[in-house]
């Protein structure tokens, strides 16, 4: 029995009715056609297939499309805007940060999750971030390079809009709701998780 | 790949599904994070008729101080986990432990309740769970009961939980003085998942002798287990270099070890008793050994 769905992709809604069984990498290429997100092991491991679900990397063929009804979604085809590349597609650019280009867009979004929490990480950061994606071309050396360059152009961007204040295009931070626990806590302090 | 068809449910609240559960408790598979049933329903290993999803029951979505300890509820996530101050300052093992679990990807969906419920032999929570001699508390429609995390690992990919049961929230003691936690690991470098995977806790009173020891040991048996010779080995010593040695080598005595395509059963006693002397000694650092 087909499930009726609404997922924000992109910035855009998009309301559809799938099977429970199709994953959610099926309906992002096959339903609404975005087919820079692509298929590798289909067994979860090697990344590939990452989006931002809710504003963090996940592997798209371990998500049912009925799991992220509500959900916001980006994919690559909604990292660049007006024809301009992204900072983390202009680092990968000039580190030449890819050979094939097969498993770029899962990186590029799993870098973009790592930079959102951590705009300065070592080069022992950046592979931790990226151990759940395998690059079969360059040896991850030009990848780790990129992923510090995406960084770099990241904090100029960060330090120019402190200077020229524009809240709405600041980057989106990932949902968090850790603040209240900072503070001493006493028993029956909670922690709600997104 | 595709799993194969089935019907979704998705409860809004525990009862809701505690009631589905009831009814059709041997055609359902529960979904938590995904990120070991979605896998299996691919392969098709799994092919339930219904699967119960409760990603959208908020109660079991949060980490609760209570008196002397935590209280963890089962869809809380491995990332938020590994990202959590109230587990840094009073349980810090877990954090720890999380941090090791599968890639970021998997840590931002897979879940604490999920990942035990599954009970894989080389899932790294179990161990942290043991030897921090955790609660687990499973709930069905009828009743509630509590189970210790030594009796919850059953077999290779089965618990202790009932076809209509579902985990509801794991509860652990706050660490105190004098105590020192590890998890260290040899990860299977494909897959990440553990060979051996070893958590340590030792407590020392004020003249520096061990009052406590609890060692938890992943990937090496079908089942994790509590290293219980170990810890009668260290029980009060000073936990030096060649004490914690000494203890160690008893890491998979008497314990009938796996071997599989990754590791020999014999690789792995050693790889045990080495990590579990890692795991010992940075407990002890940590717990400020006289």
């Amino acid at each position: 029995m087909k499930l009726p769905i609404t997922v924000t992709v992109n910035g855009t809604p998009h309301s559809s009715e799938v099977e429970p069984r199709l994953l959610l990498v099926h309906f992002l290429r096959d339903v609404l056609e975005l087919t820079g997100t692509h298929v590798g092991c289909e067994t979860g491991l090697c990344g590939a297939c990452t989006v931002h679900l809710d504003g963090e990397a996940v592997k798209s063929c371990m998500v049912l499309a009925v799991q992220a009804n509500g959900s916001k979604i980006t994919t690559v085809e909604g990292l660049a805007s007006d024809g301009e590349l992204d900072e983390v597609q202009r680092g990968f650019w000039e580190e030449h940060g890819l050979q094939c280009g097969y498993c770029t867009p899962g990186i590029l979004l799993a870098a973009h999750d790592l930079l959102l929490r951590s705009p300065d990480p070592s080069d022992a950061e950046v592979r931790g971030a990226l151990s759940g994606n395998l690059c079969r071309c360059t040896g991850y050396q030009t990848i780790v390079a990129a992923v510090r360059n995406a960084a770099r152009k990241m904090r100029q961007k960060t330090r120019h809009m402190k200077e020229v204040p524009m809240p709405a295009a600041r980057p989106q931070k990932p949902p968090r709701a850790k603040k209240a626990a900072r503070k001493p806590s006493a028993p029956g302090v909670a922690e709600v998780v997104p | 790949m595709f799993p194969a068809n089935f019907d979704y449910v998705c409860p809004a609240s525990l009862a809701e599904a505690a009631q589905f559960l009831n009814q059709h408790s041997e055609d359902a598979k529960i979904l938590a994070g995904g990120q070991s049933l979605i896998p299996l329903l691919k392969l098709r290993l799994a092919a339930p008729q219904f699967v119960v999803d409760l990603g959208r029951i908020a109660e079991l979505k949060v980490i609760r101080e209570t008196n002397g300890g935590f209280e963890i509820g089962s869809l809380v996530r491995h990332v938020d986990i590994e990202r959590s101050h109230l587990l840094a300052r009073g349980c810090p093992l877990l954090p720890e432990t999380a941090a090791e679990v599968g890639d970021m990807q998997v840590r931002n969906r897979g879940t604490l309740g999920g990942s035990l419920a599954h009970a894989d032999p080389a899932g790294d929570f179990p161990a942290a769970i043991l030897a921090l001699d955790a609660e687990l508390t499973a709930a069905s429609a009828i009743a509630q009961r509590t189970i210790s995390a030594q009796d919850f690992f059953v077999g290779i990919l089965t618990s202790a939980l009932y076809p209509n049961e579902i985990l509801t929230s794991i509860r652990v003691p706050k660490l105190g003085p004098r105590t020192g936690s590890a998890y260290v690991k040899m990860s299977q470098q494909a897959s990440g998942f553990a060979i051996v995977g070893v958590a340590a806790i030792l407590t020392f009173d004020e003249k520096g002798k061990v009052t406590e020891a609890r060692v938890g040991i992943t990937g090496v048996a079908s089942v994790p287990y509590r290293a219980k010779k170990v810890e009668a080995a260290l029980r009060g010593t000073a936990a030096s270099a060649k004490e914690i040695a000494a203890a160690a080598a008893l890491a998979s005595k008497g314990v009938d070890a796996l071997s599989d395509i990754h590791a020999s059963a014999a690789y792995r006693r050693d790889v045990a008793a080495v990590f579990t002397r890692r795991s010992l000694e940075k407990a002890a650092q940590r717990a400020g050994r006289k």
